[in-house]
């Protein structure tokens, strides 16, 4: 392997080249304004995550998959695709983080967004197994630091704790797997040679599928699917809410991102096998998820276990083992990220007014903020899988794709979740419509949306809307970024 | 008038609805203004249908002034009207009897507007039963009669009115549903509703049906349609209702439910039953002839035990439609011979008689009854001298009713009697001393109103008939007269349809 | 291009929902007029196209094709036809008076007009899709606003429980209907959502009848056929006035649509197969609902459990597979309709006045709001399927269906007919007239004109068909020509 240089290098990385720019830009500008200032980094974040957005859209878009420096990144469609989502999720990160009273003012905490974001980004392309442990160290240290971020308050720093032990656990015997795979592919570290080994048989299946399980254990914890999700309620519920939402979504794909290319890539052979595994995983993911969230009271626990349950229906696509499946997957995938970053930006907003997650402190809310509440509707209906939002199209399609490979049962397992998921969602809403607060006079407890707020959440909910009705477009984003996987 | 003329039936039938829109839009409280209105509006049908009668041929066998409009093409009914000697002389009976009863009813104080269409509709009602020649519109008009007679009874009736309201609905309903079903049958067997076609149709059909032989099929069909006629007319036992809604029904509503709607029942039988069902009317014919005699004698004696005056001349039509009963049953044994053509003359005869004689009975009961406030026999007695004319007019209806000669009763009676004694010897003699009982009840319901010991209460209290109420009355007693004297009038009209059908 | 008059009445009322959540919550007023004004607009235009639906050509008319997701065979494609046709001027009548008589919402009708406009955006959706994702995606919209209309502004007693139950029903019945349409496009192997492509799949025997009953029974759940009808007389009960009439006048017509257009027209072999199990449980509906409504004491449940009795007969008469059982469903899918408004509008106009359902503390309304009266029994007429109204012309015919067919069947359910007579003719003297108890004399008023309108309306309708059954029938027929040349 002789190594040239070519334009195609730069573009491959070139969102994550601007993300260390915009994060260096950050901490420059930190340093320059006063403390009640800062939180107009949150703004600079923002904008600028859009503009690299813009940029990468324009310029750094992909045509032919090829591997670059060193095969160690995969320049194709599906890890541009994700790594636009991430960005977009950063953005609307950064926006909800401006209110946040011990975020908005602290310029390292955009820093370390920004990190975050360029890990997972490189966890969307890396395709060689040292890139990617890399990569995922690099989203999950910054993570750590967030979800602990709130030093005065108690359940924020166990979050942090609890989230940086059990993923240094999780992390630690991925690295095991991935060491054992070095050791048995005799050196090989590129994913897609990896990927050639196993087809000619010169790895052992069985010892593919042992190493496969350790491998299981690290993006499990990273995507919170069941038996790895026990992490993500407490997590969730005590980091600051701005980051719970990122956590739930953008690192959550990346976790897929992963499993997409490593299982489908790498060991497309035993998928039989690791497909029945993954089918039980998700149905028990969902299962769990949703019968768990219906007995919470506190809506940011309630939203932590329906996202095991989000995670559970997006794995159906992948059990799918097709072409549909992966398309479906990543569509999937592209409309929770808008429709529970909504959801999260919500309860920060009512939080930051309100001070209190507790879903009984919703009733009135309809009175309080009619627009609030309506965004909620959107965003919870699309939860539930109701059109004319994503959440249906995107379940549809799942659902689809498990049909056309034959797996009714897992289906069935889905659709039957889904109502579970109908009864809990509603519930949310009948406090938001229905009830009132005890006193009855809502018109004296306005909840004032501040602009970043109203932006981000109007931008999240016209994204659902348009996932949900236009989405041919999505689909063909989507379904590029599939194949473009192989 | 040309248009009137080709469009006789459609006009006599639709003129009373018509005329209730026109009403609708008549200002509620100008009582006079709608009872004239309603008066006039039926009339008119009354005249048209005496044009009709004038112009009938009654020489030419088979319907005339036939109507045929599409109305549910997918399922093969039309909108097909025909008159013949036997729905003409009811037509008759229809649109003479309405406007009396409307005349009857000037007394009605209480909501006249709605009172005054219900009459009107139920007069379509009736008619469309007896112009209808397809089986479907038959049934629209059979159901829907009972809607206007169910609140008249329920809104304007005595006290026991909504037990008496709901059981008359729901009796004559829940009788039809067998004949409902059976329509249906004959429906989807033949795609088509048209009477004329289905006499020839259904008497032909072989071999098996729905899995059972023909012959049970119709059989089973045979005896939905028969009790959903008895029901109606009614005989011995379907016949608790009748007391009920007469005794609650208002005047007017109690005139034409005796006057024209219990015609209805004996008319499906005429006209429906026997002719499609000729096999099977035959075969129990026995059982029919037998159930109307048990009509003659409990509804006479039945009569005989009432001291309720309504409820009296109510028994005593269970008592007369038994006569028509018989006369049906000797039609259904004896079809084609000169007994059935006698006795089914007298049937149909009968029909008319009771038509009239009923209503004027009933008229009568509630002219005193409108004066009086009670209707207990055993509360009057002795009235004559305090209402001389009303006693004299409630003689002379009594005794058309009776059956004495010179009077339209004798006529059909005898006719139905000397019918059915070839063919039912036993049966017509048991009939015959129901008709003793006749006499005896109606004789005691005379004697306690206006003979014996004078009740003092009355005194001053009893205003005699008044003119409006001779009006009503008057052209009923003249047709009493001529019928019984002169029959061939109408006898005639009805023979010529009677040699044609049975 | 041609006007495109589907997708404006489809897209009517979500537009003017859209608008009417941008108005200031506290101009009510200014609401209401927009909410009627579309509502008008949208019926004018659903009378235009019964009109100027060509019945002699028949078949699908008023076409509309976009490519939505061509990838995956989903595209927007509108059309009607000679069942649909009639049950968009349904939802159009329904929509007009369910926004007259709810102009007495006074808490937050902003909101309340939003929802219901994008409920009738899913109703219409639903009868014009000829695409079957499109279909479940109206379906769907059809259905999640009912909860939060229901559970809002419903009857504080039971509306919480009562809006849950309807929507766990109905979204249960739709997503086991959407496995069965997911297995079907696979099946086909067509590539395709479009229902006219689907139509031509031929699917062998043995898919149609494992896939027939979850996609029949998915729908007809809201349908209220037994025994998932539970969810129905709650739901009716606990609905504000316009809520219930959709409810009860449209979107149970939707359930049974769908089974129809997807589950019989989709399979016909398997409904072949399959029939006499939907006999069967059709039949209990009828029987039994009838029996049901005749124990109640609530108005509202009366009139919900007769609707329970009526939805029977139209899934009876899909049941039976025969021509004249299909026409007579699909007309009495339109005659129940209106019909079942009707009731609940007055129903609605007595409780706005009373606060009470309960028939024993009702009487003598006649002298107060005659008009409704008059109506309500015209309704009750229609309901015991009196010759001369609508509600004959459409079961006349099914019973004929069932003749050819069931005649036992035909022989059990004919009670429903006289037991239903029984409970309106109760219904109507117990709360019309007699005397009027203390509580409420001197304190009611009579309707306004525009509820008079509405009811009028209605009324007119139902006589008009019940007289000249030609206004509809021909057009239906020529629907169930498509639906019987399916059938094979």
């Amino acid at each position: 392997m002789t190594f040239s240089f070519t334009s195609s290098m730069i573009m491959a990385v070139l969102p994550e080249i601007l993300l260390l720019l915009l994060g260096i830009i950050v901490l420059i500008v930190d340093l320059l304004l006063k403390e009640e200032k800062r939180r107009n980094l949150g703004w600079l974040t923002a904008g600028g995550l859009l503009t690299i957005l813009i940029v990468s859209l324009l310029v750094a878009r992909p045509s032919e998959a090829e591997l670059v420096w060193g095969g160690m990144v995969r320049y194709d469609g599906m890890g541009f695709f994700f790594k636009m989502l991430f960005i977009f999720a950063a953005a609307m990160t950064s926006l909800f983080m401006m209110d946040h009273k011990a975020l908005g003012h602290r310029g390292e905490a955009y820093l370390l967004l920004l990190a975050s974001t360029l890990g997972m980004s490189l966890m969307a392309s890396a395709s060689d197994i040292i890139m990617l442990y890399l990569a995922i160290e690099t989203t999950s240290i910054p993570l750590y630091i967030l979800a602990g971020f709130m030093t005065g308050d108690d359940r924020s720093t166990e979050a942090g704790f609890k989230y940086l032990l059990f993923g240094a656990l999780t992390s630690t015997v991925m690295l095991y797997g991935l060491s054992l795979l070095y050791g048995f592919s005799g050196g090989v570290t590129n994913i897609y040679e990896i990927g050639e080994l196993v087809a000619s048989g010169a790895l052992a299946p069985l010892l593919v599928a042992g190493v496969a399980m350790l491998i299981l254990v690290g993006i499990g914890f990273k995507v919170s699917i069941f038996p790895f999700h026990f992490w993500a309620p407490d997590v969730y519920d005590g980091s600051p809410t701005p980051i719970s939402g990122f956590l739930s979504t953008a690192s959550k794909a990346a976790g897929f991102a992963i499993l997409l290319r490593l299982f489908l890539v790498a060991f497309p052979q035993i998928s039989l096998s690791w497909s029945l595994l993954l089918a039980v995983m998700a149905t028990l993911a969902m299962t769990l998820g949703n019968l768990v969230a219906m007995a919470q009271t506190n809506i940011k626990r309630l939203l932590a276990y329906s996202s095991i349950a989000h995670a559970g229906y997006a794995m159906i696509g992948l059990v799918a083992v097709s072409e549909l499946g992966t398309t479906s997957t990543i569509f999937y995938l592209m409309a929770y990220i808008l429709t529970n970053l909504a959801a999260f930006g919500i309860v920060a907003a009512v939080s930051h007014v309100t001070g209190s997650d507790e879903i009984k402190d919703y009733s009135g809310l309809s009175r309080r903020s009619p627009g609030l509440a309506l965004a909620m509707l959107v965003a919870f209906l699309s939860l539930a899988g109701m059109p004319p939002f994503g959440g249906f199209v995107a379940k549809v399609f799942v659902f689809a794709a498990a049909m056309e490979a034959n797996l009714v049962w897992l289906v069935v397992v889905g659709v039957l979740n889904s109502i579970v998921g109908v009864f809990y969602y509603l519930t949310v809403l009948k406090y938001v419509y229905l009830y009132r607060m005890e006193d009855e006079d809502e018109e004296k407890h306005p909840i004032p949306l501040s602009l970043s707020y109203a932006i981000a959440l109007t931008v999240l909910s016209i994204g659902i809307l348009l996932v949900g009705t236009l989405f041919a477009p999505w689909f063909g984003f989507s379904g590029a970024a599939a194949i473009a996987l192989f | 008038m040309n248009f009137v003329a080709s469009h006789l039936l459609t006009t006599i039938l639709l003129f009373p609805i018509f005329s209730a829109v026109v009403l609708l839009f008549l200002p509620k409280n100008e009582t006079k203004l709608l009872r004239w209105t309603a008066l006039v509006a039926s009339l008119i049908p009354f005249g048209l249908s005496i044009w009709l009668w004038v112009s009938f041929q009654s020489g030419t066998p088979g319907f005339q002034f036939q109507e045929q409009y599409t109305w549910y093409a997918a399922i093969g009914s039309s909108f097909h009207l025909g008159v013949d000697g036997l729905s003409l002389t009811m037509v008759l009976l229809t649109t003479l009897l309405t406007p009396l009863a409307i005349l009857a009813s000037f007394s009605i104080t209480d909501r006249v507007k709605p009172y005054m269409m219900l009459f009107l509709f139920l007069e379509t009602g009736m008619l469309g039963v007896f112009l209808a020649l397809d089986l479907l519109i038959f049934f629209l008009f059979w159901e829907i009669g009972l809607v206007p007679m169910y609140f008249l009874i329920n809104q304007w009736g005595g006290e026991n009115r909504n037990y008496a309201s709901l059981k008359f609905l729901l009796y004559t309903m829940a009788g039809s549903l067998g004949l409902l079903l059976s329509i249906q049958l004959l429906g989807v067997l033949f795609q088509s509703y048209d009477l004329p076609l289905l006499y020839e149709r259904w008497s032909s059909v072989q071999g098996s049906l729905l899995g059972l032989p023909v012959a049970t099929v119709k059989t089973v069909a045979f005896w939905a349609f028969a009790i959903a006629f008895a029901i109606k007319v009614p005989i011995w036992p379907f016949h608790t209702w009748l007391p009920d809604a007469h005794t609650e029904a208002p005047t007017a509503g109690s005139m034409l439910l005796a006057g024209v709607l219990l015609k209805l029942g004996a008319y499906g039988f005429l006209r429906l039953v026997i002719p499609l069902y000729p096999v099977e009317a035959h075969r129990y014919a026995g059982i029919l002839a037998f159930l109307a005699v048990m009509s003659i004698i409990f509804g006479a004696f039945a009569s005989y035990g009432q001291d309720d005056f309504k409820r009296l001349v109510a028994y005593s039509s269970i008592n007369h439609m038994g006569f028509v009963m018989l006369g049906v049953a000797v039609a259904a044994r004896a079809a084609g011979t000169l007994d059935a053509h006698i006795a089914v003359d007298g049937a149909v005869l009968q029909m008319f008689n009771h038509g009239i004689s009923a209503a004027a009975m009933f008229f009568l009961v509630g002219v005193i009854y409108e004066r009086a406030h009670t209707r207990d026999l055993n509360a009057f007695g002795g009235l004559f001298p305090i209402v001389p004319v009303y006693g004299g007019i409630l003689i002379f209806v009594s005794m058309a009713s009776l059956g004495l000669p010179t009077l339209n009763g004798f006529v059909s009676e005898f006719l139905v009697v000397r019918g059915s004694w070839p063919i039912f010897p036993f049966l017509t003699a048991l009939g015959m001393l129901g008709l003793l009982f006749t006499g005896a009840y109606i004789l005691k319901g005379i004697k306690k109103i206006l003979h014996g010991p004078m009740n003092e209460d009355w005194v001053g209290h009893l205003t005699d008939i008044s003119t409006r109420e001779i009006l009503v009355v008057t052209p009923l007693m003249i047709l009493f007269l001529v019928i019984g004297l002169w029959p061939a009038w109408i006898l005639d009209v009805i023979n010529k349809a009677v040699m044609v059908l049975f | 291009m041609a006007f495109p008059i589907l997708s404006v009445i489809v897209f009517t009322p979500i537009i003017a929902g859209m608008i009417i959540l941008m108005m200031p919550g506290e101009r009510k007023t200014e609401i209401r007029m927009v909410a009627l004004a579309a509502a008008a607009f949208d019926l004018i235009l659903s009378v235009w196209l019964y009109f100027a639906y060509d019945i002699t050509a028949a078949g699908y008319q008023f076409q509309e094709m976009h490519s939505w997701l061509p990838s995956f065979g989903i595209g927007y494609h509108l059309g009607v036809d000679g069942i649909s046709t009639p049950l968009i001027l349904l939802t159009g009548v329904v929509m007009f008076t369910g926004v007259i008589v709810s102009q007495s919402i006074s808490d937050r009708p902003r909101e309340f007009f939003a929802f219901l406009f994008i409920l009738a955006t899913g109703v219409f959706g639903v009868f014009a899709s000829l695409d079957l994702f499109l279909l479940f995606f109206f379906y769907e919209i059809a259905v999640f606003p009912m909860y939060l209309l229901i559970s809002i502004w419903g009857w504080v007693k039971t509306r919480e429980y009562a809006a849950m139950k309807l929507t766990l029903y109905l979204f249960i019945g739709s997503v086991i209907a959407l496995i069965g349409a997911l297995a079907m496009y696979w099946a086909s192997g067509a590539h395709s959502f479009d229902l006219l492509v689907l139509e031509k799949a031929h699917f062998s025997t043995a898919f149609q009848n494992t896939w027939f009953m979850p996609v029949f029974m998915g729908f007809a759940i809201l349908g209220a056929i037994f025994p998932f009808h539970n969810w129905s007389p709650d739901g009716h009960v606990a609905a504000p006035t316009a809520v219930s009439m959709f409810h009860a006048g449209v979107l149970m017509k939707l359930g049974a649509f769908a089974a129809l257009r997807v589950g019989i027209m989709l399979m016909p072999q398997g409904a072949i197969y399959w029939k006499w199990v939907i006999l069967g449980l059709a039949a209990v509906n009828i029987v039994y609902g009838a029996f049901i409504a005749m124990v109640q004491t609530d108005l509202k449940y009366v009139i919900g459990f007769s609707s329970v009795s009526h939805m029977g007969l139209v899934m009876i008469g899909f049941a039976t597979l025969t021509r004249s059982g299909l026409i007579g469903s699909t007309v009495q899918m339109f005659s129940h309709g209106i019909m079942t408004a009707l009731f609940f509008a007055s129903v609605g106009m007595i409780y706005n006045q009373t606060h009470t359902r309960e028939i024993s503390r009702l009487g003598g309304f006649v002298k107060v709001m005659p008009f409704t009266a008059i109506a309500f029994i015209i309704g009750a007429l229609v309901s015991m399927g009196m010759p001369g109204f609508s509600g004959f012309v459409a079961e006349f015919p099914i019973f004929m269906g069932l003749w050819q067919t069931a005649p036992i069947i035909a022989i059990l359910s004919v009670i429903s007919i006289i037991v239903t007579a029984a409970y309106m003719l109760l219904v109507i003297r117990r709360v019309f007239f007699g005397e009027m108890p203390e509580e409420f004399a001197g304190r009611m008023n009579d309707v306004s004109v525009m509820d008079k309108v509405a009811l009028g309306l209605i009324s007119i309708l139902m006589v008009g068909i019940g007289l000249f059954p030609s206004l509809m029938v021909p057009m239906v027929s020529s629907g169930v020509d498509h639906i019987l040349a399916l059938l094979g």
